[in-house]
């Protein structure tokens, strides 16, 4: 590795060649500000626009101020990060960015997570000396996942990078220009017009509230308050593992007994587990993977409980609709199991039970809303919350979550097993649909269950692993461009698999787009992605189909996995769009 | 079990060759005459090229030119949308039958081309780089024509009216009485 020698601020330093400003002086512990430059970490993306020149330094011999973000060092440089030009250069950046701003940030969803609000303090601007005109683009909400409101918009360009590059979706771009330009869909058509997969990585990337979620917190607390109304809440495996960082608790928290009473506190009917559902989901899909398997036909199977990925094989790959399980997502099928089973149990009419769901993921809140998930028009899942929503609530019900005594979930909708939780990392699906089909197929309870070759945060993991005798070909993606990768090939007949696991974001439901902000660190999500697998491993039961409460679903209710009923309750069918 | 109550979406070249069997198959016959492959950095080379040739055929770039030149190139519709929106050049809206550019170069801008655009803005109710909804007039504006000399200047398709005063918009009109 060739090293390079400069000075930053009269100090002497040496790194490695093609090494920007920028990092060379966070070695000598120099923050230089920066708002459009983001290193997506976790998805192996730098995104290096170089637009917004907050970050410009003052170079010796040089006539222009250089954006560091985006310039490499060179042997013998001498950079000024704070000289006089370079300070004043950067305040009159963000005096004109804020000059166009609206400025509303009490009431602003981004409050005390904004880029720009921590630099308009860093800077310590106390006036905006530029007074211009607003931009006055309309508010979308059409998809009841995302909100865009791009009069925020600070033109960063992250959420193409992580909407183009990454995912591959590609619905984002700059247009217009001058005054108008922005960042958006062509004809800036609402995102529900567009194959927008609502995986809501364009959300975590942005630094200011453009890209936000949409809300559902006061409908819940109407619904609460409401006698009339029973309701119940399930929470996803990766909520309990991210939940507590919004509470300054570090990164990998296990928060699952202080999560179930805070939401007792909240005054939730009964709080239950999509682990359970999890574990049905198995249950079928798990089926359905040993008949295709004994069959030989129509494999590989692809995994169905990503609802950002079932919207991208409905616009992008609708060729192959016929290879995902039709098995409905853990959160549909607790929707449909709590409206059915439980809600004649307690004697509730299915329109007066309430069903709330805490997810770490945007994609449900769409997929919530589907028609084919509301029968006789009414929903299977009433609400959908992200976890950033569940620990508003808590704060503003003056809930000091840290200091809760951990409670238990509720039965029997909350009784779950290892293989349900390590849903929430990819891989963890498929190592949960591995472990019941090596012990039906070999009609043994097998101690051996650990798949670590498919565990992990990389993008695209490959095995063959010895299910019931046989070896099977596997795969697990996370990140749509991944996804895409994979199934070119498939499509073009260049890879044999058995089964696929996909999940829209990297990592997994543990990196969804309504978890807490991480500013792309991939440290939190291994913390993260830890923490889920030491859930599994604390749990006395780790198979999905030795959870006792889904024994009884099937013997007292459903009857066979793949049943007639099970099929109306827990199978879904897809659409090309 | 997958679902068949649905085909997939009908592509944008059976719908064009529908509504503009001529034009389709001249703008197809062109990208097929261009170096495209699977790479599409090379693709994005001969974007700029595709769309000139599509609005010279279609005189302007309807959403589904767009999308027909998204699938053939492999760039998606919202950049395709991107460097439209970004080159005043390029339009998706039809163009009326009289083309209206009002110059905003410096001179002309100095001698009140603004107010000229205000006054065709209402007279036709529509803004700039629209047409009205009767396709008559196209209204753009225009970087110096070169006739500094009789600002501001206003052309109307190959006629060009010179020192023009807010007044005088109702008249150029009327000279389009077709
Ligand atoms: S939600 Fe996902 S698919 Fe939709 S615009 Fe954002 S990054 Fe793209
Ligand atoms: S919407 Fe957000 S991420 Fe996208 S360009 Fe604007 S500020 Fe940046
Ligand atoms: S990976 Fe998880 S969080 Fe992301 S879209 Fe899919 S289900 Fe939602
Ligand atoms: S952070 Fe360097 S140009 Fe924006
Ligand atoms: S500025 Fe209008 S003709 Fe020159």
């Amino acid at each position: 590795m060739t090293m390079v020698n400069l000075k930053i601020n009269d100090m002497p330093v040496s790194v490695p060649e093609g090494t920007t400003i920028l990092d060379a002086a966070r070695t000598l512990g120099i923050k230089i500000p920066t708002l459009c430059h983001i290193k997506m970490d976790c998805l192996g993306v730098e995104h290096k626009a170089g637009s917004c020149r907050i970050c410009v330094v003052e170079i010796a011999n040089r006539p222009n101020l250089a954006p560091s973000c985006c310039t490499p060092v060179a042997e013998g440089m001498v950079v000024k990060t704070n000289s006089l030009r370079a300070i004043s250069a950067r305040r009159t950046v963000l005096g004109l960015l804020l000059s166009n701003h609206p400025k509303d940030c009490l009431i602003c969803a981004m409050n005390q997570q904004c880029e720009l609000q921590s630099l308009a303090h860093e800077f310590d601007m106390h006036e905006i000396k530029y007074q211009g005109a607003q931009t006055e683009f309309p508010i979308d909400i059409s998809s009841g996942a995302i909100r865009r409101d791009l009069n925020k918009c600070v033109m960063c360009r992250r959420c193409e990078t992580a909407c183009n590059v990454v995912q591959t979706v590609g619905v984002l771009s700059g247009i217009n220009r001058g005054f108008e330009a922005t960042v958006g869909p062509e004809e800036l058509k609402p995102l529900l017009e567009t194959s927008c997969t609502f995986c809501g990585q364009c959300v975590l990337a942005c630094p200011v509230g453009a890209l936000t979620e949409i809300g559902y917190k006061d409908d819940v607390w109407r619904e609460i308050n409401d006698p009339t109304k029973h309701v119940v809440v399930q929470t996803a495996p990766s909520v309990r593992v991210a939940l507590g960082e919004e509470f300054d608790m570090p990164a990998g928290s296990i928060t699952t007994g202080k999560m179930v009473a805070a939401l007792r506190r909240l005054g939730f009917a009964k709080v239950f587990d999509t682990d359970f559902s999890a574990d049905l989901t198995i249950m079928e899909e798990g089926t359905e993977l040993i008949n295709r398997i004994k069959t030989g036909k129509n494999l590989p199977i692809l995994t169905s409980c990503c609802p950002g990925w079932v919207n991208f094989f409905e616009h992008q790959f609708p060729e192959l609709m016929h290879m995902p399980s039709t098995a409905k997502s853990p959160q549909q099928m607790f929707g449909s199991i709590a409206k059915s089973y439980y809600a004649e149990k307690v004697g509730v009419k299915p329109k007066d039970l309430i069903v709330v769901s805490i997810m770490p993921c945007l994609a449900k809140k769409y997929e919530a809303a589907r028609p084919e998930f509301a029968p006789d028009g009414v929903r299977d899942v009433d609400y959908v919350l992200s976890t950033r929503e569940l620990a508003a609530m808590i704060k503003e019900a003056g809930v000091m979550f840290s200091a809760l005594k951990d409670e238990e979930y509720d039965n029997p909708l909350g009784e779950s097993t290892g293989a349900g939780v390590i849903f929430g990392a990819s891989g963890g699906v498929l190592e949960a649909a591995l472990r019941t089909a090596n012990d039906i197929l070999s009609g043994k309870d097998i101690k051996d269950i650990d798949f670590v070759a498919i565990r992990g945060l990389e993008g695209i993991k490959e095995a063959t692993v010895q299910v019931g005798g046989m070896d099977l070909q596997v795969a697990v993606c996370s990140g749509l461009g991944n996804a895409r990768k994979l199934l070119t090939k498939i499509r073009n007949g260049e890879a044999k698999y058995h089964a696929i696991e996909i999940m829209a974001c990297p990592g997994g439901c543990i990196n969804g787009g309504g978890q807490p902000y991480t500013g792309s660190n991939l440290k939190t999500l291994e913390e993260r992605k830890n923490a889920i697998y030491q859930v599994d491993k604390n749990l006395p039961i780790r198979k999905s189909h030795q959870n006792p409460s889904i024994i009884k679903l099937y013997n007292d209710y459903l009857g066979e996995p793949g049943s007639q009923l099970a099929h109306k309750l827990l199978h879904t069918h897809y659409f090309a769009r | 079990m997958s679902c068949d109550c649905c085909g997939k979406k009908e592509k944008a070249l059976e719908k064009l060759m529908k509504l503009e069997p001529k034009k389709t198959t001249e703008l197809v016959a062109f990208i097929d005459s261009l170096p495209l492959g699977n790479d599409i950095d090379a693709n994005r080379g001969c974007l700029i090229e595709t769309l000139h040739r599509a609005q010279t055929i279609f005189g302007y770039l309807p959403a589904e030119v767009q999308q027909l030149v998204s699938e053939r190139l492999k760039i998606t519709r919202s950049e395709i949308y991107g460097v439209i929106s970004f080159y005043s050049y390029f339009t998706d809206k039809p163009i009326g039958r009289h083309k209206i550019n009002v110059c905003c170069g410096t001179a002309c801008f100095v001698k009140g081309a603004t107010r000229i655009v205000d006054e065709f803005k209402s007279k036709l109710g529509i803004k700039e780089g629209e047409t009205t909804p009767d396709k008559k007039f196209f209204l753009g504006v225009l970087r110096c024509v070169g006739a500094c000399s009789l600002a501001p200047v206003v052309m109307v398709d190959d006629h060009v009216y010179g020192k023009v005063t807010p007044e005088m918009v109702s008249t150029i009109l009327a000279d389009y009485q077709d």
